[in-house]
């Protein structure tokens, strides 16, 4: 049977299945093979913190979706146009996000009637007429699996086990995905129980020859590659591109790499990541507390390492004091805040902007610090160097606020070369001169930075603390006026940062006179859907300028004339206006907000109509 | 390892890496140059004074060594020492301290800090110190009182204790730091106390050359909230009867009394008349199990009714940097290197163009 092939710009997928199904592993087998077939791509996985939720439940129910094209795209997407449900839940928990006449793709096996009360369905979805507006390609994929895997010395329950692989199969099928990487991912990862190996493989030449010869699907897609610019490419999430990052800063600066760091969602995984490379002489401490975490990043960094921490809010909540003391003390600290839902506990393996006020200002005393926002997954890699290029010029605590959607989600990166990278190297104080004093406090001119006296440099012996500082010399000092001197020294010092920092950027086709009168400003990962937006906006001829900030703390000198040019600054965040209210404070300007606090990233549509309601206001 | 453990109750290798000087120092290079603001009469000036002489004879390069402390009266010890020096926050020093003795091996790193400091706000870091065994000395100054906030009771204060917080007496039962120390399994246990200065220097120096975290409660008075509250072990008339002098070894007595081993299977004291000179216990602060250095720690239950003091417990087993130095070396070993370039290529790649 021939089956006609159909060309695609783009597609969505969405894997939904029981936190036991194995989908996260399946969304990053399909990316996998979709990177390396040359698509642009874009990551979204969303799980359940429950590590097991019941089984069949919603609350259980995890999912991965992916965006690829044969044309660079911003977002993981708004709506799928495939939902391979495992489950009547998964079913459930997604269908609203699918629109009209997309394809489900539903496991029947599991629609039995235990599990559709468990989801309160009366009847089962598939048999009666309440998915009529959908294309649903009931399959048997366990059933299906199982007889698949006859011939495997396993038991039922273990060859159930391979119907992700099925199911990956039969999608690799439907989108003409190579199966080279995955075949040959299979063999490694079980390398040690070939049986296993060889039964995954089985199960997911099954699901594509199933595909291939079944009457359920007629058509398959094309999605052509996308023109990248050239050079070399791999996939990577937010944490991973966040742990390359400090690494390159590592071997950059020349500075030891330590981490002091307490497992914590969703930011642990940036902890993983930097144990595996120990030959960097990169090293990880995991501490007894968030507390210790940064204590002891601190400490180190007082020796001359380059000291991060890594956590998420509740964690930069009990870092607080710490940080004052690394601001106190102008030592050079990364503090990475993987955001996510608060207050609280909140939602933690969902995503958020809400810490950005926490992270500006959550401190006793005027203690002020950089700020540094990545705004796609791997830009965390340019971030975190950034970050520490700022800690270590100016010996000061940076705080890089990366979030849950970024350090998940994930996308194609072009591979930089470490010759490339920005040096970053420092010098630390060496011992004075013969009859010279040494002075812990004496500033560079030009940074206000203070000496990095490091332990075991003779005739540097000083001692730092959180006591206020006489000015120069850093003894103890309660004076009056040398208090508020340091107070402005020390916020002198963040906000001469501003001319070390590129300006903010305006992306505007027609011009600074072309008449836009719409600029859309955002920061921290909600770039991707604002970009997206725009694009909309203006591919239907409406005129829309944008300009995304990385740098929250100080803000790009030219930030207030940028606000200004236009007649309506728009700033969506997934906070309460926590940046507009920062903008508005300091230049003025009345930043109209965009807000929705939902544990999700924004969709290009959603903001494409908020932004055509502000063009088409007066 | 086995000649360490029988040896004079020293692992030796706490200053291994540490670079030693060449020049013969003395104490008033180790005098800063910062004016020493504790209370006239404080027991503080007593363990500064008998640092600053007893630190020239570690023969360590000044510059390798590092004064961290937290936040109490002692806690400004690192201000008077002109070596390197971190005041830092309450109850963090370990935690500090930590990181900068597990990525500097070559520095000699000393924490300061009090009963607050460490028992109450920091407990949980400095019980993970000395589970951890990183190369550390810290310093418990044990005056059983709030003093920077004006004479709350602390961690250690007695049940009953009046003070400013508690008009009707304190209600918690304190800590035993000892007790608490061995508990978590720390390497090296000792006490001593501040009015004797020779007592105090030997133990610091068997601190010093232990790899590991060490732990010394220093008895230590506070004049103004709580005076007096070691006044037994100071009076002529009672102190040789109710201290029991800790030293590996040697049968554990006062000039009065005897420790042996009781019918229950505990220890428990008793007049040195009555027993005869084998059958008192002999110290051996080696033991690997800690159970009978945990007993040790109870004899002074009730209070002061026999005080030990000395080397509780030194055993020798592998320090955290040591073992984090060793998995860097290992991993260097097994792959060489770390290449950046290397690095961010691996993993699936594709090329374009």
């Amino acid at each position: 049977m021939t089956k006609q092939v159909q060309q695609l710009d783009r597609v969505i997928i969405r894997f939904a299945g029981d936190s036991g199904d194995g989908m996260q592993l399946t969304g990053d087998r399909f990316t996998a093979g979709t990177a390396e077939f040359g698509n642009d791509l874009s990551t979204l996985p969303n799980f359940p913190a429950e590590i097991r939720a019941p089984a069949g439940t919603l609350p259980g129910v995890s999912s991965f979706q992916l965006h690829f094209a044969d044309h660079d795209i911003l977002t993981p997407g708004d709506a799928p146009n495939v939902l391979v449900a495992m489950n009547p839940a998964a079913l459930k928990a997604n269908l609203g996000d699918l629109p009209r006449g997309a394809d489900i793709i539903a496991n029947t096996d599991e629609f039995t009637k235990r599990n559709l009360q468990k989801v309160g369905y009366a009847a089962s979805p598939l048999e009666d007429d309440s998915l009529t507006e959908w294309r649903v390609h009931p399959v048997p994929l366990t059933s299906l699996t199982v007889k698949a895997l006859e011939g495997f010395d396993l038991s039922k329950k273990d060859a159930e086990r391979s119907k992700n692989m099925f199911a990956l199969g039969l999608l690799s099928w439907l989108y003409h995905r190579p199966t080279e990487a995955t075949i040959s991912f299979l063999e490694n990862k079980f390398a040690k129980k070939p049986e296993i190996a060889k039964a995954n493989i089985a199960a997911f030449q099954a699901g594509w020859n199933y595909g291939e010869t079944t009457e359920s699907f007629s058509v398959s897609y094309e999605v052509k590659p996308a023109p990248l610019a050239p050079g070399v490419y791999r996939n990577i999430s937010g944490n991973q591109a966040l742990a390359y990052g400090l690494i390159a800063a590592s071997v950059r600066s020349g500075l030891p790499l330590f981490l002091g760091s307490y497992p914590i969602t969703p930011a642990s995984d940036i902890l993983h990541e930097l144990s595996r490379h120990k030959h960097f002489g990169i090293r990880t401490f995991q501490a007894e507390d968030e507390i210790a975490g940064v204590g002891a990043a601190l400490g180190a960094a007082f020796g001359g390492a380059l000291g991060v921490t890594t956590t998420s809010g509740p964690g930069v909540a009990l870092k607080a004091e710490t940080v004052g003391l690394a601001v106190m003390t102008e030592l050079p600290l990364i503090v990475v805040d993987v955001q996510r839902s608060g207050p609280s506990t909140g939602m933690p393996t969902k995503t958020e902007q809400t810490d950005l006020l926490m992270a500006m200002y959550g401190r006793n005393g005027e203690s002020p610090l950089p700020v540094v926002a990545p705004m796609s997954p791997s830009d965390c890699f340019d971030a975190a160097v950034e970050a520490a290029r700022i800690a270590v010029k100016y010996r000061t605590p940076v705080m890089l606020l990366s979030d849950g959607y970024l350090a998940n989600g994930s996308e194609p990166w072009r591979v930089p070369a470490a010759a490339d990278l920005p040096d970053i190297s420092t010098a630390f104080a060496s011992a004075p001169a013969e009859g010279e004093e040494f002075l812990p406090y004496l500033r560079d001119p030009e940074t206000l930075a203070r000496p990095w006296a490091v332990p075991g440099t003779p005739g540097l012996e000083h001692r730092i603390g959180g006591i206020e500082k006489a000015d120069r010399t850093g003894n103890i000092s309660y004076d009056p006026g040398n208090h508020d001197r340091m107070v402005r020294i020390r916020q002198a010092k963040i906000d001469g940062i501003a001319e070390d920092i590129p300006p903010l950027e305006v992306d505007d086709p027609d011009g600074p006179d072309g008449g836009t009168r719409v600029l859309v400003l955002g920061w921290g990962s909600t770039y991707g859907p604002i970009a997206a937006a725009v694009r909309r906006i203006r591919k239907s001829g409406g005129k829309v300028a944008q300009a995304h900030l990385r740098h929250l703390s100080p803000l790009p000198a030219n930030t207030g004339e940028v606000l200004t040019s236009y007649d309506k600054v728009l700033l969506p965040e997934i906070n309460l206006g926590q940046l507009a209210m920062l903008l508005r404070a300091r230049f003025l300007v009345d930043i109209i907000s965009y807000n929705r606090v939902r544990g999700l990233p924004f969709k290009a549509e959603e903001l494409a109509d908020v932004i055509q309601d502000v063009i088409d206001s007066e | 390892m086995s000649e360490l453990l029988s040896g004079p109750g020293l692992n030796g290798r706490g200053l291994a890496l540490v670079p030693k000087s060449d020049a013969k120092q003395s104490m008033k290079e180790y005098k800063s140059d910062q004016e020493v603001r504790w209370c006239p009469g404080c027991g503080d000036y007593a363990i500064l004074a008998a640092v600053q002489s007893f630190v020239p004879e570690l023969g360590l390069k000044r510059e390798n060594m590092v004064f961290v402390s937290g936040i109490g009266c002692s806690s400004r010890f690192p201000y008077y020492m002109n070596t390197y020096g971190f005041h830092s926050i309450h109850g963090r020093a370990p935690a500090i301290a930590t990181g900068l003795a597990a990525s500097r091996p070559d520095l000699s790193v000393w924490v300061i800090t009090g009963d607050g400091d460490s028992l109450s706000i920091g407990g949980n870091h400095l019980i993970h110190a000395l589970r951890r065994n990183v190369n550390l000395n810290i310093l418990l100054f044990n005056n059983r009182i709030y003093g920077l906030t004006k004479g709350q009771y602390s961690p250690t204060s007695e049940i009953g204790k009046v003070t400013k917080s508690t008009p009707m007496g304190s209600l918690d039962k304190p800590f035993n730091p000892i007790s608490l120390a061995i508990g978590a399994e720390a390497s090296f246990v000792a006490r001593t106390i501040d009015s004797d200065r020779k007592h105090l220097q030997s133990v610091l120096r068997e601190a010093a050359e232990h790899k590991g975290t060490s732990l010394v409660e220093i008895y230590q008075n506070c004049n103004i909230f709580n005076d007096g509250a070691f006044d037994q072990l100071k009076d002529p008339e009672q102190r040789d009867d109710i201290t029991l002098r800790l030293e590996h070894g040697q049968p554990i007595a006062s000039a009065s009394k005897a420790v042996r081993r009781a019918a229950d299977g505990g220890i428990e004291v008793v007049p040195r008349a009555e027993v005869a000179e084998n059958e008192i216990l002999v110290h051996d602060a080696h033991r690997a199990d800690p159970s009978l250095a945990f007993a040790l720690s109870r004899l002074d239950e009730p209070a002061f009714a026999h005080v030990p003091i000395g080397v509780f417990r030194s055993v020798d087993r592998p320090s955290y940097d040591e073992l984090m130095s060793a998995q860097l070396e290992e991993a260097v070993a097994q792959r060489g290197p770390g290449s950046l370039d290397d690095l961010l290529l691996s993993g699936d790649t594709w090329r374009i163009g």
